[in-house]
């Protein structure tokens, strides 16, 4: 597949050449300016929205699916949507300008904050607000000192997926991926990227309490070792890593993989009938998306009537559904019917997930006496974890 | 009459007419392959800003430093190196002998039928064929199914499960050029073998394998080429395991380390361009 890698480097490079050009132009417009509106005027007739896959549909990928048409013809504002498939990809994107609203996870949010791409959001001026959970509200990945960044969306969980024909008894802990995994050795699966380290942390959280790990994202270097030590030990038993939620659950219907994370969606989408999903007791990692406004949007009128469109109770049904995980407000669960499978609204399920953050040097968990460990040597570390 | 006046102006012009004729072509090839090529070479000596994650032009050698000595990058590259030169080992044992029935025993129809069906799966998605292939290598695919009652299992997801597809994927490449190379064996060369009381064995060694080395060395440059920067099938059927294509593939990524990734992707390059200069003299770059 060479061709696809040349491709792939002509393509990194013409990249590499357009992040330094628009580098360039983009310094001389920044004015500083990120405060919120404090009051709306007349749609601009149009909007650009950054989102991931499955977030602003027109109708065009299934006719069925179509929250987009309603919004135009209610405020006039026409969406030009773009889609992103990493957080990384999004801030290159945000940064080379041009979008008026962006869903951010949480692993993408606080960048954006930190290179002011984005503004604060004047959540008064929304009606939908009032309804989303205050369990979503006001959380480190949305808001810097009490100042709202945006609106959720959704939010869901990594759970611990398992055959139930080949994993017995039912586990409650990750230990049948972590101390146990040699039980499943070469059918045991974990999630690629390197956050998934932070599921190892949330582990050591419970099983090394002496490592004193407060969050799963600020990990020092001792800390960090020691989850990357666990990893080497779990890779041994590993049959598959999975990005691709398809290959996932195909490798769970055939029985290549009986143990490992997985989404409600995959477990919702597996028609076997021979496993079954669980919070494990150590709690576990997530994601928790965000509608945010460009500090640089041309169409701010519009970008706050689709942050207001997309958080009202059917619509927000209708998305998080088709994306499968929990909606923002107990409103949207009127129109779903599957609200239980992902625990909307379940507070103390919700509290025993630790959302996706960024891994900087300066450790989000507040300690300042030690240095933590970045996103680039988590990926590094990941690379060497695989091996 | 314009076209009469042009190339009545052009016919004494010998330079302008091969001028007009090769730029376009010539044009493409230097900016879309050399210069493209070019600016990633370029991208390895430059490095990120960690806050920003921007790629910045600060000229460092650090990111080719630590890939000729990190050992990471030197366990993949062995392992692809591995899985490489077995795809082509395989690829090559399969396609000599379907080459040489399409070339000198099947009827000139059923040699027609043959080049079909070997270039058939060429018109097929990349994709569909990898896909195909995890289904049968599951554990409750084809293989499995097969190969049970007698007490053997699927090779499952990993190292094994790569080199089967891939030489699959590329045998159609390998057998091509084999098959031009036996077709370019004159028979009246096995027949005087055969009168000079050469037996079959003998002929395939002292006649026909010299002259058709090139064709078999240009086979196997595309085996080998192809496998050394795969990283799409190794993520489907590969299991847990990473070659050179995934780890450039990660740093452009997850990673957002474009340099890095330039660096890494150095090493199939230079494995290539050494593989290149050594077959270069066994003429198998005319055999392609």
């Amino acid at each position: 597949m060479s061709k696809s890698l040349s491709r792939t480097a002509l393509r990194a490079g013409l990249a590499s050449v357009a992040v330094v050009s628009l580098a360039a132009c983009g310094t001389s417009s920044s004015d500083g300016g990120s405060a919120a509106a404090t009051e709306l005027g007349d749609t601009e007739g149009a909007v650009s929205i950054l989102a991931w896959p499955g977030y602003v549909e027109d109708g065009s990928n299934d006719a069925s699916v179509d929250w987009v048409s309603g919004f135009e013809e209610a405020t006039g504002c026409m969406v030009d949507a773009k889609t992103y498939g990493t957080s990384d990809e999004a801030y290159q994107l945000m940064q080379s300008g041009g979008y008026d609203v962006v869903a951010a996870s949480g692993d993408l949010t606080l960048r954006l904050i930190a290179g002011d791409l984005v503004a604060p959001v004047n959540t008064d001026l929304l009606e939908s607000y009032d309804g989303i959970f205050d369990f979503l509200k006001d959380k480190e990945w949305n808001s810097v000192d009490g100042v709202a960044y945006g609106v959720p969306h959704g939010y869901g969980a990594n759970l611990l997926m398992y055959n139930t024909d080949e994993v017995t008894p039912a586990p409650t802990s990750w230990d049948v991926v972590f101390d146990k995994a040699s039980d499943y050795a070469g059918k045991v699966t974990a999630y690629d990227s390197p956050i998934y380290i932070a599921d190892a942390a949330v582990y050591l959280m419970t099983h090394n309490p002496e490592l004193g790990i407060e969050n799963p994202y600020a990990l020092d270097q001792d800390q960090f070792d020691a989850a990357v030590e666990l990893l080497k030990t779990q890779q041994e038993s590993i049959g598959e890593y999975w990005s691709d939620y398809l290959l996932e659950i195909q490798a769970f219907e055939s029985g290549d993989s009986v143990v490992g994370t997985t989404w409600q969606v995959i477990q919702n989408s597996i028609s076997t009938g021979n496993t079954d999903v669980v919070l494990p007791e150590e709690g576990a990692t997530g994601w928790s998306d965000t509608w945010m406004i460009a500090s640089e949007s041309e169409a701010p009128n519009c970008a706050y009537a689709w942050l207001d469109y997309i958080a009202s109770p059917e619509v927000n049904a209708q998305a998080t559904a088709y994306f499968g995980e929990a909606p923002s407000s107990s409103a949207a669960c009127d129109f779903r019917d599957d609200c239980e499978a992902y625990h909307a609204g379940d507070e103390e399920y919700a509290a025993q997930i630790w959302y996706w953050t960024t891994p900087v040097s300066d450790c989000v968990d507040g300690r300042d006496d030690v240095e933590c460990v970045d996103y680039s040597e988590w990926t590094k570390a990941w690379q060497e974890i695989k091996g | 009459m314009t076209t009469h006046r042009l190339s009545a102006y052009l016919a004494p012009r010998r330079r302008l007419r091969l001028a007009s004729l090769l730029t376009a072509p010539v044009l493409w090839l230097g900016l879309v392959y050399v210069v493209a090529l070019a600016a990633l070479l370029v991208t390895a000596f430059w490095t990120v800003n960690e806050l920003t994650g921007q790629v910045q032009i600060e000229w460092t050698t650090e990111n080719v430093v630590e890939v000729l000595t990190e050992a990471l990058y030197r366990t993949v590259t062995l392992r692809t190196l591995g899985i490489a030169l077995l795809v082509t080992v395989v690829d090559i044992i399969v396609a000599v002998p379907v080459a040489f029935f399409m070339a000198k025993v099947a009827s000139a129809r059923l040699r027609h039928l043959l080049v079909i069906a070997v270039l058939a799966p060429l018109w097929a998605s990349y994709l569909v064929k990898v896909y195909a292939w995890r289904a049968l290598l599951s554990s409750d695919g084809l293989i499995e199914w097969a190969v049970s009652p007698f007490g053997g299992s699927t090779p499952g997801y990993g190292i094994v499960g790569i080199v089967l597809t891939l030489s699959y994927l590329w045998l159609p490449y390998v057998i091509m050029p084999i098959y031009a190379g036996f077709d370019r064996v004159p028979d009246r060369l096995l027949e005087a073998s055969a009168d000079l009381g050469a037996k079959g064995w003998r002929t395939l060694v002292s006649v026909v394998l010299p002259t058709i080395w090139p064709a078999i060395i240009a086979g196997s440059i595309f085996a080998f080429s192809l496998s050394l920067g795969d990283y799409i099938t190794t993520r489907i059927v590969g299991g847990s395991t990473q070659m050179i294509g995934t780890l450039v593939y990660t740093n452009v990524g997850a990673a957002n380390n474009l340099p890095l990734a330039a660096a890494i992707s150095l090493i199939p390059i230079g494995i290539i361009l050494v593989y290149l200069a050594a077959v270069r003299r066994t003429g198998a770059l005319r055999s392609l």
